[in-house]
């Protein structure tokens, strides 16, 4: 198999006496929607933290296209090409919905000392702004505040910010939670079209979202992996079935 | 951010080009002294009201560049060069700047603050308690700086028609400056990190670094103003540096209304002025500046130049009603 873009090695992560991710291993490969299921408190969004950089590991490593990383910072792994969503919505409430994406799409091009080259007129950002609302199918909202858009919109323009800054790694945190069955759909749709080549990493609760998807599920349960492989396989793995008692997958 | 009406401002320029022409001396000196502190207040408002870093120690670097001043000057009747110890000033200012910026800015919020205070107190006891430029005392400068370019005799700081058209180019220089910078890739990135300083990381901003250079320039700017604070008075004294001074231009850019560069010359000019009236009515002045503050705070929590807005949209929303 080729080599994985992303890929985690024994991550831990303890906070005190709890240990929130035990020794997971998980590799994200270009072109699969890999998909992180499991209970409340099993450890995702921890995982897509350390991933992210934005928590430090207690041990383990992270490595980007084969390369172990130390010191990790989110700005460093977005400069990457990692980039992320979170759980809840987080964009910059007062600028509109089109600004958002320009600020993101920025970050590719900081060039900050040129400090005569009014961001606004910024050719490249506008460009990849535009795109990135257009995929999401906001470009209609472009001019509204962040603060103005509907939940699912504003779920929406999550993923058209990450889409702005051009990663290679998309680690979205729960997006299609709050959203309405027509709204899943869509975004469903999108995350399909972006999987060609690009690694994505879900964290979701919908089950039938997850397995009308996934390339690759990883289930988790207590901060370890519980189960992992095609979702054929993981659906009938006894531990897995054990642990969702009850619930029909 | 409210919008600058540019009929308005043209407005507040021609009244500025004409005032020596119209008023004594004495106004012509309190206004230049204000426009000094309006160049002060839009420093502080690049941090507080722009990239969201509410600094209680904006003083050290205002004080530094007066003390570098009276320190480039060889003895206190000797002239230095304007063009010379200005740059040597304000560098002095970024340099201060840098360095405790880059202390503390690894804190956040209040601790941002307090670390703030924390070093530019030490500052200013290191001019107290030493006996550099006379210790708590302060010291003269007799002479104000030469402006001369080789043999062309240029403007002279010692007449204050001259000062304060200066002092004015200075305002409109500075705060064109800061509107380029706010409009650049760099201003939009501060504001960004205002808003959400966790999203701009996770999109791949280095926002330490970011903060850092807002900290440096706004020191830097700090320090002009501070320069030519020491030119007109032709006196330091560790006041200059002192939490109450770090304290009056924060109260500045809070009354004008944060972030928009113009409500900090706003709040300059309105504190200013309502100290030298309340200060000619009677001796317990302080008292009613106090009220006066608060009456502003509470009336216009947006400050000065925000205030339009917020009474707008009350009475839009009592017609709406």
């Amino acid at each position: 198999m080729a080599e994985a873009l992303l890929a985690a090695k024994e991550l831990t992560r303890r906070f005190g006496g709890l240990v929130a991710v035990d020794r997971v291993s998980l590799d994200l490969h270009r072109g699969e929607i890999h998909a992180l299921i499991g209970t409340n408190g099993a450890g995702k969004s921890t995982l897509i933290n350390l991933l992210a950089g934005e928590l430090a590991a207690s041990s383990g490593t992270i490595s980007f296209r084969g390369e172990a990383l130390a010191r990790l910072r989110p700005e460093r792994m977005a400069r990457l090409g990692v980039g992320r969503t979170f759980q809840r919505s987080n964009v910059f409430a007062e600028l509109s919905a089109f600004e958002n994406c320009r600020l993101a799409a920025q970050a590719r091009l900081p060039r900050a000392w040129a400090v005569h080259e009014s961001a606004q007129r910024c050719e490249t950002s506008n460009t990849a702004a535009a795109r990135a609302l257009d995929t999401v199918g906001l470009s209609p909202r472009g001019r509204a505040a962040a603060s103005e858009l509907s939940h699912g919109e504003r779920r929406g323009l999550e993923i058209a910010m990450c889409l702005a800054t051009d990663p290679h790694v998309l680690l979205l945190d729960e997006p299609l939670a709050g959203m309405g069955t027509e709204e899943s759909r869509q975004v469903l749709g999108l995350l399909r079209s972006l999987r060609d080549g690009r690694a994505i990493l879900l964290v979701e609760h919908d089950m039938d979202a997850v397995f009308a998807v996934a390339d690759v599920i990883t289930v988790m349960a207590d901060g370890s992996v519980l189960a992992s492989g095609p979702p054929e396989r993981v659906r009938n793995d006894q531990a897995v079935r054990a642990a969702y008692l009850g619930e029909t997958i | 951010m409210s919008k600058a009406r540019p009929g308005l401002l043209l407005l507040a320029l021609f009244a500025l080009v004409a005032l020596p022409a119209l008023t004594g001396k004495f106004y012509v000196e309190l206004v230049a002294k204000i426009m000094i502190m309006a160049v002060f207040a839009m420093s502080l408002d690049l941090l507080v009201g722009v990239t969201g870093l509410v600094s209680l120690g904006h003083a050290a670097f205002f004080g530094l560049s007066g003390y570098m001043l009276v320190l480039a000057a060889p003895d206190k009747y000797a002239a230095v060069s304007l063009w010379t110890s200005l740059p040597l000033a304000v560098a002095a200012s970024a340099l201060l700047a840098l360095v405790i910026g880059a202390l503390a800015l690894r804190t956040r919020g209040v601790y941002f603050i307090m670390v703030t205070l924390a070093f530019s107190q030490m500052v200013y006891f290191v001019f107290h308690d030493t006996r550099v430029a006379g210790g708590s005392d302060g010291t003269y400068l007799y002479t104000k700086p030469q402006t001369n370019i080789g043999s062309w005799a240029t403007f002279d700081l010692a007449n204050s028609t001259h000062f304060y058209y200066a002092m004015l180019v200075l305002l409109i220089l500075s705060l064109a400056f800061l509107r380029i910078l706010l409009a650049s890739r760099f201003g939009h990135a501060l504001r960004g990190i205002r808003s959400n300083e966790q999203r701009m990381r996770a999109l791949g901003f280095n926002t330490y670094a970011y903060k850092l250079a807002a900290f440096t320039i706004a020191g830097a700017i700090a320090g002009l103003a501070g320069y030519f604070s020491a030119v007109q008075f032709g006196f330091v004294n560790p006041e200059m540096l002192s939490w109450h001074q770090s304290a009056n231009v924060l109260l500045m850019v809070i009354l004008g209304g944060m972030g928009n560069l113009i409500g900090a010359i706003v709040g300059a000019f309105a504190l200013v002025l309502t100290q030298d009236l309340f200060s000619s009515l009677t001796k317990h002045w302080l008292l009613l500046m106090g009220g006066f503050v608060i009456a502003a705070v509470m009336l216009l929590p947006h400050g000065l130049t925000g205030g339009g807005l917020a009474w707008r949209n009350r009475l839009r929303g009592a017609r709406g009603g």
